[in-house]
Formats: structure tokens, C-alpha cells, sequence
């Protein structure tokens, strides 16, 4: 069956599905590639996405693409998915503090207000 | 002098602004989503090159609006090369055309950073990032196709040797080249041309694929004289389409 789109495009690509368009052929299994993307030097690159690639040349590519084109980018990393060591789920309870404990929770600390007030009063001082 | 740089920014612009609208047509068509962005964004920056040369065009030299040298010219005012007017074929070629021509756009501009025409200067070293990446992303397609399956090579062999008299074209000489040299607006065609020799044989020696004997090949000339192909009226017709329907509709 032809294909009889307004667009034009794709009236000239001419699919037919007939011929297996859409079908996935060897090497068509790409590998999973995290992505990690800097938006500015001296910044942590920090993990977007995943982008699906045959190897790390063209996953910098496809994620440049995919993570680099919308934002502020000065560098990107790509690591393969599979090189990427991790805890399981199941095990989530390891890092669960018992109730009483929440002060070692760093975000038990409000301090960055503290901070941001002194800073304030420094500059007001020096007014 | 004036006349010399303006057929210069034509020549620029008009081929821009065709293999830009060429690199549009696989929006959406593209073999895998990423890719299909790739030459999307390519096809983008293309265009917007060819605006930024037609509007030296139209603020140094009192040409028509952009939108107005774009669209509404006759086919035999164009001076592109017909190497960015063939359709795009198939994959193999879109890259193989993407990789020969995109290679002599960046000389072509890393030439003009120099240029002692300031407005060209300063675009080329504008657009610097842009053009560096469009020639990683064909560089390292035509060394993974090249070194890929036996059928991948075999493509992309063919591209290559149905592309070579057409990108020779991107080289013919137009009547002011004398005059761009000597007063240092642009090196030359010829000139062009031996560097990009230089910098595609060393890509494709890597691609493992053989340069064809440029010495027994015709290049494909006229186009940038205003004689084109049969497939740029169609390809102009549809890029105006839109344009034409209210010409002084405002976006």
C-alpha cells in the first residue's frame, strides 16, 4: 500500500510496508549509553537521559543531539549503561534511618539560609 | 569590486540555502530518531547561513529583502552548484553529498576569516562551532559506513564515485575570481578546491574507501552561471509554495 500523505516527503519516500519497511535487522539492537551533560566549566556533569547507540563515537553524536541542542552545553560524557555498577531496589531498606536518626541527614541542617543572611549582612556592613 | 563580492555571496547563499531545504526533506524521514535530528539541525544551520548572506546582500549592496532573494528569483538567477540541487536519494548519497560539500563550506569559510571583506570575515568566524560540528558528524558517518558491513562500503562507494563530478562542480570558477584574489576578499576556487582534496582523501583513506582518478572525471559545471539541473525549479516551487500564497504576510 502506498503511502498518500499530504506531506511531500513523505509522498517521495514511497513506504510500503510490503518490502519490510519498519522491519529490525542485525546491529539494529543498540546499546544503552546514560548520558551526562555539563552546562557550564567546572560544573558537575550531570546524568539527562539515555541515548541508544552501536558505539561511544556515535553516542556523543546522538546525545549532543538529543541533550545538547535545547540548553546551555559545554560538554558531554557518555558511559555505557552496562559499565555503570549500581545496589539493587530490594536493598533500599540499607540506606533507610530509623526515625530518631533524621539528624544525619545532611538536610537536617538549614544552613544555607544562615549562610546566605551572613553574606547579606557582610555586604550591608561594608555599605 | 562590488559586483565580484556579490556574486561571491550568492554563490554561498543560493547553495546553502538549496542543500539546506535538501537536508530538510529527511525531517522525519531519517533512519533513526537522532540522526533524523542531526541533518534536521544541519539542514537548519544551512538555512541560516544563507540568511545571514543574503542579508550582507540586502544591507551592504541594497539587494532585495532575504525572504525576497529566497523565494522569488528566477531559477537562472540562482548560483548554486547543481551538486546540492540532485534529490536526496538515498541515505548513503544525502551523507556522501553532506560530507563533500560541508567539508568545502567549512574551507570555504575558514578562508574568509581572513577575508578583507569585514561583513564575510566576521560571519566565518560567527559560524566557526557550527561548521566544526557538522563535519565531525560527516566525518565519523563516513568512516563507520565505510568501515562497516561489506554492503554499507559498497553504498557508500557508489555515492562517492556518482557524487565526485558534481562536487567538482562545487570548484567552477566564476568570472571576478582574479579580482577577489588579488584584493584579498576570497583565495580562489582553485584554491579551494586543493584544499579540499587534501581533507577529504584523508577522511576517506581512513573510510577505507578509493578516491576515483578526479584527473578522467567532467565536472558537472553551469550552475553557478544559472544553468541547473532539471530538479531545482520543482525543488524552488515548493520551497516558495508557502511564500507565494501571501507574499506580504508578515510572521
Amino acid at each position: 500500500m502506498s503511502n498518500t500523505s499530504f506531506d511531500p516527503r513523505i509522498r517521495r519516500a514511497n513506504l510500503d510496508r510490503a518490502s519490510g519497511f519498519g522491519a529490525l535487522h542485525t546491529n539494529e539492537h543498540w546499546e544503552p549509553y546514560a548520558v551526562f551533560h555539563q552546562d557550564k566549566r567546572g560544573e558537575q556533569h550531570v546524568f539527562v537521559g539515555t541515548i541508544h547507540a552501536p558505539d561511544a563515537e556515535l553516542a556523543l553524536l546522538f546525545a549532543k543531539e538529543q541533550y545538547g541542542r535545547r540548553k546551555k552545553t559545554v560538554s558531554i560524557w557518555v558511559v555505557r549503561s552496562a559499565d555503570i555498577f549500581s545496589f539493587n531496589h530490594e536493598d533500599e531498606d540499607m540506606f533507610a534511618t530509623v526515625p530518631e536518626k533524621t539528624y544525619r541527614e545532611a538536610s537536617g541542617y538549614p544552613v544555607r539560609k544562615r549562610i546566605n543572611k551572613y553574606l547579606h549582612d557582610l555586604e550591608e556592613s561594608k555599605k | 569590486m562590488s559586483e565580484a563580492i556579490k556574486e561571491l555571496l550568492y554563490k554561498i547563499a543560493d547553495s546553502e540555502l538549496v542543500i539546506g531545504h535538501r537536508g530538510s526533506e529527511w525531517t522525519g524521514l531519517g533512519p533513526i530518531l537522532e540522526e533524523d535530528i542531526a541533518f534536521s539541525s544541519i539542514a537548519q544551520d544551512q538555512l541560516g547561513h544563507a540568511l545571514a548572506n543574503y542579508t550582507i546582500l540586502n544591507t551592504e549592496f541594497g539587494e532585495a529583502t532575504p525572504d525576497a532573494l529566497a523565494y522569488t528569483r528566477k531559477e537562472t538567477d540562482y548560483k548554486c552548484c547543481q551538486f546540492v540541487e540532485l534529490p536526496i536519494g538515498e541515505y548513503d548519497f544525502s551523507l556522501m553529498r553532506h560530507f563533500l560539500f560541508d567539508h568545502s563550506e567549512s574551507l570555504r569559510y575558514e578562508m574568509l576569516m581572513s577575508s578583507s571583506f569585514g561583513p564575510l570575515a566576521a560571519l566565518a568566524k560567527k559560524i566557526k562551532g557550527e561548521l566544526k560540528y557538522h563535519i565531525l558528524h560527516a566525518d565519523l558517518w563516513i568512516q563507520k559506513l565505510g568501515n562497516g558491513t561489506e554492503e554499507s562500503h559498497a553504498r557508500m562507494q557508489t555515492a562517492l564515485n556518482e557524487a565526485m563530478p558534481y562536487a567538482l562542480g562545487i570548484f567552477e570558477p566564476g568570472k571576478y575570481e582574479e579580482e577577489l584574489i588579488s584584493s584579498g576578499v576570497f583565495a580562489g576556487e582553485k584554491k579551494l578546491q586543493e584544499l579540499w582534496l587534501e581533507r577529504i582523501t584523508n577522511v576517506l583513506d581512513k573510510a577505507h574507501l578509493s578516491m576515483p582518478d578526479i584527473s578522467k572525471i567532467e565536472p558537472k559545471f553551469g550552475g553557478r552561471n544559472g544553468f541547473h539541473t532539471e530538479y531545482l525549479q520543482p525543488m524552488l516551487d515548493e520551497l516558495s509554495e508557502v511564500y507565494n500564497f501571501e507574499p506580504t504576510a508578515t510572521w
